[in-house]
């Protein structure tokens, strides 16, 4: 039941995050509404492990954390070096 | 008892996230976003990993929700520096109220 609500809780952060992934007028924008949409994925996936045998969905939010970091430093590289 | 408290701190963390994405569409620039944005991946995400741990109390689940704490709160820092250094440096708008502008220009940074 608690789960089930802060899945829904995660999910609609992640819609609004979506819209200004849509939306966001600069390039920075876009890359800090893709860095949110990642910690709701690991956020969703902790939540997730809740049940038995659920420290194979932390394995997985560590992982995509990891993916996630990377991700969002090369995307500030290149902004920096576009301009 | 142990139940209620890990529910209790799983409700704050969603929330927080929730907090988090209401920030991300309705904040007026760049800056105040990342504001919402990085205290969801810290402190939201440090109560859902507090809750588990204490929902779970096994060596397994224990790790695991210290690994990825102190990996968010190590790397959430340094890619927000990264992130607004880079926004700064190529002049992203500012909010019409600003009143302190201390963005560095190009020519006075000396390491980039």
């Amino acid at each position: 039941m608690i789960s089930t609500v802060a899945l829904a809780m995660l999910a609609l952060g992640a819609i609004f995050a979506f819209v200004r992934l849509m939306r966001g007028p600069t390039l920075p924008d876009r890359v800090i509404a893709i860095d949110l949409i990642g910690v709701l994925i690991v956020c969703t996936l902790v939540v997730s492990a809740s049940g038995n045998r659920g420290a194979v969905f932390l394995d997985v939010a560590l992982f995509i954390a990891l993916i996630s970091f990377v991700g969002t430093v090369a995307y500030a590289r290149y902004v920096e070096r576009e301009q | 008892m142990r139940d209620w408290i890990a529910g209790a701190l799983t409700i704050v963390g969603a929330t927080l996230a929730l907090l988090a994405g209401v920030g991300m569409l309705r904040m007026p620039d760049l800056f105040t976003r990342m504001q919402a944005s990085t205290k969801a991946s810290t402190l939201g995400l440090g109560c859902l990993l507090t809750g588990l741990a204490i929902q779970h109390p096994e060596l397994s689940f224990v790790i695991r929700a210290l690994s990825i704490g102190a990996f968010m709160m190590l790397t959430t820092a340094v890619s927000a520096h990264a992130i607004a250094r880079a926004a700064a440096l190529s002049g992203v708008p500012l909010w019409k109220g600003t009143r302190v502008d201390e963005r560095p220009t190009r020519a006075s940074d000396s390491d980039a």
